[in-house]
């Protein structure tokens, strides 16, 4: 692959939380115009592998490059979808302002422009919440929240997309869209999304990982059966090739 | 009303009362949003150590405190993150830390302190002209900085990891808004007193936060409601020849009460 367009490398990336290993080794290159899906069982470090990548988590050994840089300083190009935002549910504010906080680290002091507005406004009719603008946050069901924090990411004009488990809560309906949305995006930039939907993972995405502290990556959407299974350590159905995977618990 | 506005400390302690409200209107509804009134307290509180040095050193006590407060409110944005303890935990150390110190400062300086009292709980009618021209310049501050900033602070206080990843220099912008508490907690000493300061940087928000959802309103609003509080208290304190401080305090306490109590069976939750 050409190292050039490379959007995201790790390069054998070890994170340990408390001296218990939470990424072994993890090696992974995204590119400009790839949509990756990452799954893998709860606590196997799905979130921990978007915040490395975020300059969040610092590695305990590898190497992170992003966008040509250091995380920390590259990282206001990338457009996150946290798992859990961690906001207080009175805070005063409308989803409008909300969304427009995607677009507080262009500029320091001032005001937002007209510009900034616009591009608030047009993320939030992307995931059709135009029409709650001026609705106080707390005030929202929870896939309309996490509606909101998908126009808050898109809002900040993103080169690469990190999404982690961006669809859950939200209706079909609007899963559908935002997925179609995603596609139509990855033409224009780099997406990496985290899912427990393997169906919808499957039908969208180009390329496909497993993360349960290893991740198992071959480049493309196909996954042996051995990947799936060492990542989730339970039996699985695999029909591969455009057809959704399966995952079966057997028991 | 009109009559006791003849008294030069009257009139003294009215614009006291009006330059504090500012601060602590606008300062008060970040720590009431963002959850910090127990830090609003630790600053306060350390900042008393500042005041005793005052009174070692013989530089006026309030000015001394500026430096005093901001130091305390530095060292608890920072003890918890480069040191592994909790932030309460660091909060309630330099919390009576300040205090201890304060006292032995006192304690060392030649003579007594007679009017110790009254940076303790506050006492509004003895405010020098002096002071109020550094409130004025404290308040200047802090308006300053709150425009220049308001888009970042809201971003910070929000979603602080958010605001960190889209490029805002979130703990160093944290850090500034803990030292402009520190700047409205010497600002408020004069009128309530280090102990009673929570109360000034804490009701007055949350009274307003019961009538609207927006953070600017929310800071006008209260604004006004600390402006009330203290003129009212300072008022009923001379009518009834009461403490200040205490009057203001519970003043603004009460006005919280009804208002809890009026708006309980509407859908805002403050
Ligand atoms: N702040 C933390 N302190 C200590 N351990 C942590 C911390 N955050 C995560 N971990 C550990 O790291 C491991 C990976 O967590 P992570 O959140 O990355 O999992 P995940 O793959 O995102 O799981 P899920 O599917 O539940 O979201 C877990 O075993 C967890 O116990
Ligand atoms: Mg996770």
């Amino acid at each position: 692959m050409d190292i050039n367009n490379e959007i995201i490398g790790l390069r054998n990336v070890w994170v340990c939380c408390g001296g218990v290993p939470v990424l072994e080794d993890v090696s992974l290159s995204v590119h400009q115009h790839d949509f990756l899906g990452i799954i893998g069982p709860n606590g196997g470090g799905k979130t921990t592998l978007l915040k490395v990548v975020l300059g969040l988590v610092k590695p305990d050994r590898g190497e992170v490059v992003v966008l040509g840089g250091e995380p920390v300083e590259q990282r206001k190009r990338i457009g996150y979808v946290p798992q859990h935002s961690l906001f207080d549910p009175d805070f005063p504010i409308s989803v409008m302002d909300v969304v427009l906080t995607g677009r507080s680290g262009k500029s320091v002091f001032g005001r937002y422009t007209s510009h900034d507005r616009e591009l608030a406004q047009g993320a939030l009719a992307m995931v059709e919440m135009l029409p709650f603008k001026d609705r106080q946050i707390g005030r929202l069901s929870g896939g309309e929240r996490q509606r909101v924090f998908i126009a808050r990411a898109l809002a900040a004009e993103p080169e690469v997309l990190l999404l982690d488990e961006p669809a859950a809560g939200v209706d079909m309906h609007i899963q559908t869209e935002f997925y179609e949305l995603l596609e139509r995006l990855k033409k224009e930039m780099a997406i990496v999304m985290i899912s427990h939907d393997i169906t919808a993972v499957s039908i969208y995405v180009d390329k496909i990982a497993c993360l349960n502290r290893r991740l198992f990556y071959h480049n493309s959407k196909e996954l042996t059966s051995w990947d799936i299974e060492a990542t989730y350590q339970c039996p699985v159905e695999l029909i591969a090739h455009g057809i959704p995977h399966r995952v079966l618990r057997e028991h | 009303m009109i009559e006791i506005l003849q008294y030069g400390f009257m009139v003294n302690a009215l614009a006291a009362a009006l330059l504090a409200a500012v601060a602590c209107g606008i300062i008060g509804v970040y720590v009431v949003v963002k959850r910090i009134v127990f830090i609003g307290g630790g600053i306060a509180h350390a900042s008393f150590g500042g005041i005793g040095l005052g009174y070692l050193i013989g530089i006026e006590p309030v000015l001394c405190a500026i430096p005093f407060s901001i130091a305390s409110a530095l060292a608890i944005g920072e003890v918890s993150r480069r040191v592994k303890i909790a932030e309460d935990t660091a909060i309630g150390i330099i919390w009576a830390m300040g205090m201890a110190l304060g006292i032995m400062f006192i304690s060392l300086a030649p003579g007594y302190a007679p009017d110790l009292f009254s940076y303790l709980f506050g006492n509004i009618l003895t405010v020098p002209r002096s002071d109020l021209s550094v409130m004025l310049l404290l308040d200047v501050i802090i308006i300053v900085v709150v425009c220049l900033l308001y888009k970042e602070f809201l971003a910070i206080t929000f979603d602080e990891e958010f605001a960190t990843v889209i490029g805002v220099p979130a703990h160093k912008l944290y850090l500034v808004l803990l030292c402009l508490i520190a700047l409205t907690v010497v600002l408020l000493i004069r009128v309530v007193g280090v102990i009673l300061v929570i109360a000034l940087l804490t009701i007055p928000a949350a009274v307003s936060r019961r009538f609207t959802n927006d953070l600017k309103k929310m800071m006008l609003l209260s604004i006004f409601f600390a402006a009330s509080f203290a003129i009212t208290g300072l008022y009923l304190s001379y009518i009834f020849d009461l403490p200040s401080g205490s009057t203001i305090v519970l003043v603004s306490g009460i006005v919280f009460l009804i208002s809890s109590l009026r708006s309980s069976g509407h859908s805002f939750k403050y």
